[in-house]
């Protein structure tokens, strides 16, 4: 019997961007509200999961042709780097700055250097997560 | 480095060049590029007796460990003198003996002649240091090259039983000896002989005094295989016939009395050493000379007379120390018990290594040692025929032979101790010259074995491998030297007393003015009786070997000390391997179940002996209605995995518990672990789905089973963390550094989320090696799932 997935796939096109919209806005507000790179990294994993229930693997990883090993090295390199990258301002590792700064479109914009550390925090759980289900999943 | 260093480290420096040389002149006997050292170096030594001989000493000091006060202080007095010429001297005799001996194109040279040179130059340092830990260090030297000289055949079986016995029995007792030199250094606060020597009676006192001995004296009895300790020497009998007559007959072993000598003034001052050397050396005595005659390898008996001679120059020393150990009796004699005991060490050196190189000979012209299958040798080896006469009559102490003299002032020795009046001495030390006149006699009988069982009698060809013949002269050199040495001191006894031994017996016994006098004719004396009562039956058992041979059955051959020297080795491996069995059982039930009983005990102990329980209510805050709730929920649902049937029962289970607890931190105020305590839950709820979906579909799904000594540990274990945290809780000593993050989250680090702020920026540290877990887990998973080689070979076998 050849099953119908289409009120599954419907659904899913909507709630998918949801779901990412949701997972950025924890991300981004990490800093203020509960949240941060690690739950919104967990989320955003769920939105591609939702995506590989939906459909199958090899579409998504047509949709999306991301190798998760790089994604979380590129990950821990941001980490790595925003730590590291202290050093160059001759003051301890890890310190991090923060200012506002006038952009030309944004206008007055806070920027934090703690994001880019917590962007490489996502990048290493959605990286993670999707190397350990995809790794499963492919498995016979 | 002064000359001296130089000269104890010399051998060492030519031991690197020896393999170089080997390769290069392949067509010269290596041995003769190491001869002219030992030469040397013997008329380097010689160059000191005019210095020693005027009871003055040099002293050439090297830093090498200033911190712990470990200098290479090279030593040279009268005793270290005698040791450094008699290894040197002996040295070159057997290098020389050895270049006949061992052929060019079939034996290892290079490693022989580098093991060789390692062990002069250890046994040089050994009797030429004034700090202990230098001493040490060459003396282990020697154990090992003397270890690897044993085992210089190594494909043979024997070979590497004796190599092993040997190094386990020496290296037992140099490690006790370590110890009894870190217990002088804690008793004096110095490594220094000299310095040791000078506080000898503050050492008396101390209550290290006599571990320290006991240490000291093991290490010197397993080196110089004293009773019980002297299985190894026949054993080391396999080694090549020039390394016995180096190592274990003239020098090696003697390091161990050497040891005793050197200690004599620190140690002599307490009777107990008195008697330990002197009754040890006295056992031995009689021990080897008796299993000496029961042997039929020509080199076996030789070991057992090494022994029972080493026992006959000990059992001197510890007489000797009486000297030092009672005021109110006539010193000199004592001191000349001491004086025969360095004599006859000297003498032992030269008979003893010709009659091992005479033997050697035998072996090495006629393909055997056994005295069984030899004997009419006389006229196809006229000289080494005479060699054996001159070294088994000084052995077994005939005139005019050497041996003559010393046997003649041990006697003395035996005889004067019964005049010792401690420990009721006068009637067990009656045992002291009876025991020493039997032994003799035994000495005298395995001397004429040695000689006319070989020599003389029915000429057996038949049995032997090859047609005898008078050995090469080369050979025959270094036992010509030796012989004539033990015809000279035989007749001109006194040319060593003022030279030699005098200034040996200054180190041994300082500040004891001793006239060496060594008179060929005592006049009527007990000793002179003595000899002629060793003589007489001597010649009498001898002729009636074949008479009483069986008292050597009467004592059970598992009755002996090899026997419980292997089946201790053999016990202690078995036993060692049953109790590892029994613990390492393979099983990881069984480990987690000692962690987890070792984690009880060693808290609970900590708990009661500090008396630690206490339990405070005073800062909990009330509980309320939906904690008791969740807390229900967790507790039931704990309490069923435990219980249920179904694995896929307990996976839900499981997620429950983590949901509840994700609820938890609702309720307690952490939205950001309830969220990802949700989202963790949910993955590896997944994930368990996942593994038991995978398990084989035959097995059976059975209930846990109940076991007693689980239940016990993890009631135990749930116990004690309950009573850690109480009492924890209970004693909350310091107020939280909370306070400095609720003030400077936003002025400082310009967050409002708390807790993201300490995970980015305040202990960022953390997080940044989190992640790496994360990633190091993503890919042990990536590896473990796509590299499966090991699986795929099996099918492929399959």
């Amino acid at each position: 019997m050849k099953t119908n997935d289409l009120i599954l796939q419907t659904t899913t096109k909507v709630v998918l961007f949801i779901i990412i919209l949701f997972s950025f806005h924890i991300f981004f507000a990490g800093h203020y509200t509960p949240g941060g790179g690690f739950v919104g990294g967990l989320l955003t994993s769920g939105a591609i999961i939702l995506l590989m229930l939906a459909f199958d693997m090899k579409t998504v990883s047509l949709i999306l042709p991301v190798n998760y090993i790089y994604m979380a090295a590129t990950g821990l390199l941001f980490a790595g780097g925003t730590a590291a990258g202290a050093l160059l301002f001759n003051v301890p590792l890890l310190t991090h700055a923060f200012g506002h700064v006038d952009l030309p479109i944004l206008g007055d914009t806070a920027l934090h250097t703690a994001t880019i550390f917590d962007l490489g925090v996502f990048l290493v759980v959605v990286g993670v997560t999707m190397t350990i289900i995809q790794t499963i999943g492919e498995d016979e | 480095m002064s000359l001296l260093h130089l000269a104890i480290l010399s051998p060492f420096l030519l031991a690197i060049f020896i393999p170089i040389l080997y390769k290069l002149f392949r067509k010269v006997h290596t041995g003769w590029f190491v001869l002219p050292l030992p030469i040397l170096l013997f008329s380097y030594f010689l160059s000191f007796i005019s210095i020693t001989s005027t009871h003055q000493t040099i002293t050439e000091s090297v830093p090498w460990i200033p911190a712990l006060g470990v200098d290479f202080i090279a030593k040279v007095d009268g005793l270290g003198l005698l040791f450094a010429l008699l290894i040197t001297g002996i040295g070159s005799l057997v290098v020389l003996y050895s270049i006949y001996y061992l052929a060019k194109d079939k034996e290892k040279l290079n490693t022989f002649y580098v093991y060789l040179l390692l062990f002069m130059g250890a046994m040089l340092g050994v009797v030429l240091s004034d700090n202990l830990i230098v001493l040490y260090t060459f003396w282990e030297f020697t154990s090992f090259s003397s270890f690897l000289l044993i085992g210089f055949w190594y494909d043979r079986e024997k070979s590497r039983y004796g190599a092993q016995k040997s190094m386990l029995i020496t290296v037992f007792g140099g490690l006790s000896m370590l110890g009894g030199i870190i217990l002088l250094y804690i008793m004096t606060g110095s490594f220094n002989i000299s310095e040791i020597i000078d506080q000898a009676a503050a050492i008396s006192t101390s209550p290290l005094f006599i571990p320290a001995l006991v240490c000291i004296l093991l290490g010197a009895f397993t080196k110089s295989a004293q009773f019980p300790f002297h299985i190894w020497l026949p054993d080391a009998m396999e080694a090549p016939t020039p390394v016995s007559a180096y190592l274990h007959s003239a020098t090696m072993v003697k390091a161990g009395i050497y040891l005793v000598a050197r200690m004599t003034p620190v140690f002599a001052s307490e009777g107990l050493w008195l008697w330990l050397v002197a009754g040890f050396g006295i056992v031995t005595l009689f021990w080897g000379s008796f299993n000496a005659v029961k042997q039929t390898d020509l080199k076996a008996i030789l070991a057992f007379s090494t022994v029972s001679q080493l026992g006959m120059i000990m059992s001197l020393l510890g007489l000797g120390a009486a000297a030092l150990h009672f005021d109110d009796i006539d010193n000199s004699f004592f001191g000349a018990a001491t004086a025969a005991a360095v004599f006859h060490l000297f003498n032992h050196a030269t008979f003893k290594g010709s009659l091992f190189m005479v033997v050697g000979i035998v072996d090495h012209e006629t393909g055997t040692r056994d005295i069984r299958k030899l004997g009419g040798l006389m006229n196809f080896m006229p000289i080494t025929f005479t060699l054996a006469i001159i070294g088994t009559f000084s052995m077994a102490g005939l005139p005019p032979f050497n041996g003559f003299l010393s046997k003649e002032m041990f006697f003395t020795g035996m005889i004067r101790v019964t005049e010792l009046n401690i420990f009721n001495f006068e009637t067990w030390g009656m045992l002291f010259p009876v025991i020493a006149w039997i032994a003799s006699v035994f000495t005298f009988i395995y001397s004429m074995i040695l000689v006319f069982k070989t020599f003389t009698g029915k000429y057996q060809p038949e049995k032997l491998e090859k047609k005898p013949h008078e050995a090469p002269m080369g050979m025959l050199i270094s036992p010509i030297v030796l012989a004539s040495l033990v015809i000279i001191i035989g007749f001109f006894p006194n040319i060593l007393s003022n030279s030699i031994i005098s200034p040996a017996l200054e180190s041994i016994l300082p500040n004891n003015d001793i006239d060496v006098h060594i008179s060929f004719w005592h006049g009527f004396k007990p000793e002179l009786f003595m000899t002629i009562g060793v003589i007489a039956l001597g010649i009498l058992l001898f002729l009636t070997l074949p008479k009483w041979r069986k008292v050597y059955n009467i004592f059970p051959k598992k009755l002996t000390f090899n026997r419980l020297y292997d089946s201790g080795l053999e016990m202690i491996q078995h036993a060692s391997n049953k109790l590892t069995k029994t613990y390492m059982n393979g099983s990881i039930r069984s480990y987690l179940v000692y962690i987890f009983a070792f984690f009880i005990f060693i808290l609970a102990t900590t708990i009661a002996v500090k008396n630690a329980f206490t339990f405070d209510t005073s800062n909990i805050s009330s509980i309320g209605f939906y904690e008791v709730l969740l807390a229900l929920a967790v507790v039931i649902g704990s309490i069923s995995i435990l219980f249920v049937k179904s694995r896929m029962t307990a996976i839900i289970l499981l997620g429950a518990v983590g949901y509840t607890v994700s609820l938890f931190y609702v309720l307690f105020r952490a939205p950001d672990l309830a969220l990802t305590q949700l989202v963790i839950e949910t993955i590896s709820v997944a994930l368990f789905l996942l593994c038991f979906y995978h398990l084989p579909k035959n097995r059976n799904e059975e209930r846990n089973r109940f076991k007693l000594t689980n239940a016990i540990i993890s009631i135990g274990v749930g116990a004690i963390v309950t009573v850690i945290a109480l009492s924890a809780h209970s004693n909350k000593v310091f107020d939280s550094i909370a306070e400095y993050y609720v003030e400077n989250t936003y002025t400082e680090a310009a967050g409002k989320n708390m807790v993201n702020v300490i995970l980015v920026d305040f202990r960022g540290f953390d997080t940044l090696f989190e992640i790496t877990v994360l990633t190091i887990a993503a890919l042990g998973i990536f590896a473990m799932i796509k590299l499966r080689m090991g699986g795929k070979k099996k099918n492929e076998n399959k």
